[in-house]
């Protein structure tokens, strides 16, 4: 690695000689290391393919790269075969040598491992895949091509070009201007424009100099993880931004950053702090940075698992060490935030999105998106936004598509559909603050303002599509229990009314619905949005109003019928063996914890409903689907 | 813990109570919980009051006031493993092995625990024994995973 840069002449020189150094190489075999892939084995494979291209002494013409999260995670570990861009998803361990000798050396293509459609038709390249295909990867452009690990692979491909665009050279309050200009909005759920944060964190009186930058990596919405794949794969995008700006908001003072991410993200911790030390090695972070003098620093701070401490104030209470209860913005922490400093805070998403914005220009950005925000910052939503699409899906992973791309898209031609020909039946954005929509809502384009109008928002991005088997009343219980859990408290509309929620769904859920109850949860929801502190309670009751708005007979249904549709509130299904499908086995009998199923070999069997407790265990186990839920 | 070692820690983290969080954490971290002893000792080290740090070691659901088993299974519940049957998974280890979802088992073999998300919702429902992800389970293949442990 290069010594510390002085300048900027520095960095492009060095570009410049890495570019002629990495030209040579022919061949590349790129692994995906993500969360997804390393728990289907990526890692060994990594290891596999390097001791395999070293037995065959192929070192100087084949390149074994471990890389970032590819986002189709669903079909992991994924090896990806540059400069052809051939795919292979579902790799083991057993198709090392066959890859290397058939596709490296013979260039044949193996097609047992390409992607196939549900049609049966083959892909070979990797853009050509209806899921990459129909993407807009601007944000996860490098996360395939990229060792997170290699700082020289960053600068390769054109990393802090756009810092050192910048640093020295443009005025931080032209450079905060660029970014309002450019209509980015939070990516962290709450949409608000980020150019007018960081001006007015500039502007807030500030004697000492010290503002603090921080990025907020408590990806806490269950179903997101875009956050922790642009940490685990892109690394230094993120602190290339929130280096531009300190820059932007804290020249000439003395700002300092922190990223405070969550402990349940090993992999990303440990990528962003390799990242943070080549960055401060070359001289990226520290004092006077490319000679602009810019002093700055980042530190990282892990969570200890609260959903609450992704809101701004109680993130920072956990910073300072005390117990992430959030407080009231009279003073909003851009005047007052961390150690009472004037604070700006910005999701792993939004820094991301920093230097593509200064590389590319406001021009480019805002031609990316919708409505205009020539004079209003809150007039559109523009660039890209990166989707965790999960769920009842075909095609699970990580979709990055321009802002107003319609649900319909993302859901069908994005993500291939439902699976085992089921029917749609909502999809759910926003995580625990956001909301369910129906089919009819599948053409809405997905922007900031179009999600919030339909009762659920954008959030974080978390997409987990639901079919005819997801029982709506169950979700919106999940969810009430989830932030009930995750209520720190404070707020006794919060921590008392989603406890009372939660046990009016549970019993609906039980079967021991009451007339009235629905117009009981509207009530009480009302009281908990408008009595309480923080966003949490605020939002707490949008699963449950989304639900009630558009699935107000799945309700009904519960609470007057005592039956559950989708078969999964328990007091309300029953199992049963299809005799025509049961062929005596006998697996389900064996399997069964309460030996409620019984019958001879070969012959069909019977469950016992006195005995059953509805573990579902049978129709797991069935080979033959004689195992129905009614 | 012993008390030479708890002071290292501390001094790794410049003594600061602000860091009272990534101090607790490395505690757990070697410890496996978090001893009251420990932390008795730890309020003394920086000078803050006990309720303070157990205000924290409450509030916080990584950390654990009980001594943890062996072994560490992990049922995540995010949305996407919620849809996918994870609470059946959560039902069938507490049946099995007689426990609570944060319980701990009689002879300290298995302690069962539940988070809100891991992000790799691709993979739902997703089960962690020990640091291992194990993708798309179901009760079947969940009883194949935890049936080595039972024999122990």
């Amino acid at each position: 690695m290069a010594k510390a840069f002085a300048n900027s002449a520095d960095l492009k020189a060095y570009r410049q000689q890495l570019l002629k150094t990495r030209r040579t190489e022919t061949k590349t075999i790129s692994i995906c290391a993500g969360t997804g892939c390393c728990a289907s084995g990526a890692l060994k494979l990594v290891d596999g393919f390097h001791r395999a291209v070293r037995e065959r002494g192929l070192e100087r013409e084949v390149t074994v790269r471990q890389t970032g999260c590819h986002g189709f995670c669903e079909r992991g570990p994924l090896v990806v075969l540059h400069p052809e861009l051939t795919l292979y998803q579902r790799v083991k361990g057993a198709d090392i040598a066959e890859i290397i000798e058939r596709t490296i050396q013979g260039g044949e293509v193996v097609e047992r491992l390409l992607y196939q459609d549900a049609a049966g038709h083959r892909f070979v390249r990797e853009d050509e895949l209806p899921f990459y295909k129909n993407q807009m990867r601007l944000i996860l452009a490098q996360n395939g091509h990229i060792d997170p690990t290699s700082i020289d692979d960053y600068l390769a491909v054109g990393g802090y070009q756009a810092l050192a665009k910048v640093l020295g050279k443009s005025k931080p309050e032209k450079v905060c201007e660029t970014i309002r200009k450019s209509g980015l909005r939070g990516r962290g759920g709450g949409g608000f424009p980020a150019g007018v944060k960081w001006e007015s964190c500039r502007a807030a009186p500030c004697p000492d100099g010290v503002r603090y930058i921080i990025c907020n990596a408590d990806e806490g919405d269950p179903g997101a993880f875009m956050d922790r794949s642009i940490m685990e794969g892109n690394p230094h995008s993120v602190i290339e931004g929130m280096i531009i700006g300190a820059w932007a908001i804290g020249f000439p003072g003395r700002p300092q950053g922190y990223v405070y991410i969550r402990n349940e993200y090993p992999l990303a911790v440990e990528r962003l702090g390799i990242a943070l030390e080549q960055a401060r090695r070359l001289g990226l972070l520290g004092k006077n940075i490319l000679g602009s003098g810019l002093d700055f620093d980042i530190k990282i701070n892990k969570g200890g698992g609260a959903f609450v401490c992704g809101e701004s104030t109680a993130l920072m209470a956990s910073i300072e060490g005390f117990v992430g209860e959030p407080r009231a913005k009279h003073i909003h922490t851009v005047e007052s935030g961390l150690w009472d400093k004037p604070t700006n805070l910005n999701n792993v998403e939004t820094w991301a999105n920093v230097p593509l914005i200064i590389d590319k220009g406001v021009k480019w950005y805002t031609g990316i998106g919708t409505g205009d925000v020539s004079r209003d910052p809150w007039g559109g939503s523009k660039g890209t936004k990166i989707f965790a699409l999960v769920g009842k899906v075909q095609n699970t992973g990580l979709v990055e598509v321009p802002m107003g791309t319609s649900l319909r898209r993302i859901i069908y031609d994005i993500g291939g559909g439902i699976p085992g020909g089921k029917k749609f039946k909502a999809v759910q954005t926003g995580g625990p603050s956001g909301g369910c929509l129906p089919a009819d809502k599948l053409d809405l384009p997905v922007d900031f303002d179009a999600l919030t109008a339909a009762g659920s928002m954008m959030g974080s991005g978390g997409m987990i599509v639901m079919d005819e088997s997801t029982c709506m009343v169950d979700v919106a219980r999940y969810f009430t229990h989830f932030l009930a859990d995750e209520s720190c408290g404070k707020c006794v509309s919060c921590r008392e009314g989603l406890r009372q929620l939660g046990r009016i769904l549970d019993r609906i859920c039980a079967g021991e619905g009451r007339p009235g109850d629905l117009e009981l949860l509207e009530s009480l929801g009302r009281t908990i949005r408008s009595a309480s502190l923080c966003a949490l309670g605020q939002t707490a009751t949008n699963p449950l109003d989304s639900t009630l708005r558009y699935f107000r007979e799945e309700y009904r249904e519960h609470v007057e019928d005592k039956k559950c549709r989708a078969g999964v509130c328990r007091a309300l299904i029953s199992f049963r063996i299809l005799a025509d499908k049961c062929t005596g086995c006998m697996i389900c009998a064996k399997k069964c914890p309460e030996q409620a199923i019984s019958g001879e070999k070969k012959k069909p069997h019977v469950i016992d409903q006195s005995k059953c407790i509805r573990c579902g265990i049978c129709r797991d186990v069935c080979k033959f689907d004689a195992v129905v839920v009614e | 813990m012993e008390s030479k070692r708890l002071q290292e820690i501390v001094a790794d983290h410049g003594k600061d109570p602000a860091q009272l969080l990534a101090i607790l954490q490395d505690i757990q971290q070697e410890e496996n919980y978090l001893p009251k002893e420990t932390l008795k000792e730890l309020a003394r080290e920086l000078g803050v009051p006990l309720a303070r740090i157990y205000s924290l070691a409450t509030f916080f659901s990584s950390f654990s006031l009980e001594p943890r088993g062996k072994h560490i299974c992990t049922v995540c519940l995010g949305t996407a493993c919620h849809v996918r049957g994870a609470p059946r998974l959560v039902d069938q280890v507490e049946r099995d092995f007689a426990i609570k979802a944060g319980e701990t088992t009689a002879d300290r073999q298995l302690t069962l625990e539940t988070v809100n998300c891991v992000g790799a919702c691709a993979l739902g429902p997703l089960v962690i024994l020990d640091g291992e992800y194990h993708g798309n389970m179901n009760t079947a293949k969940l009883g194949r995973v935890l049936g080595s442990l039972k024999k122990e």
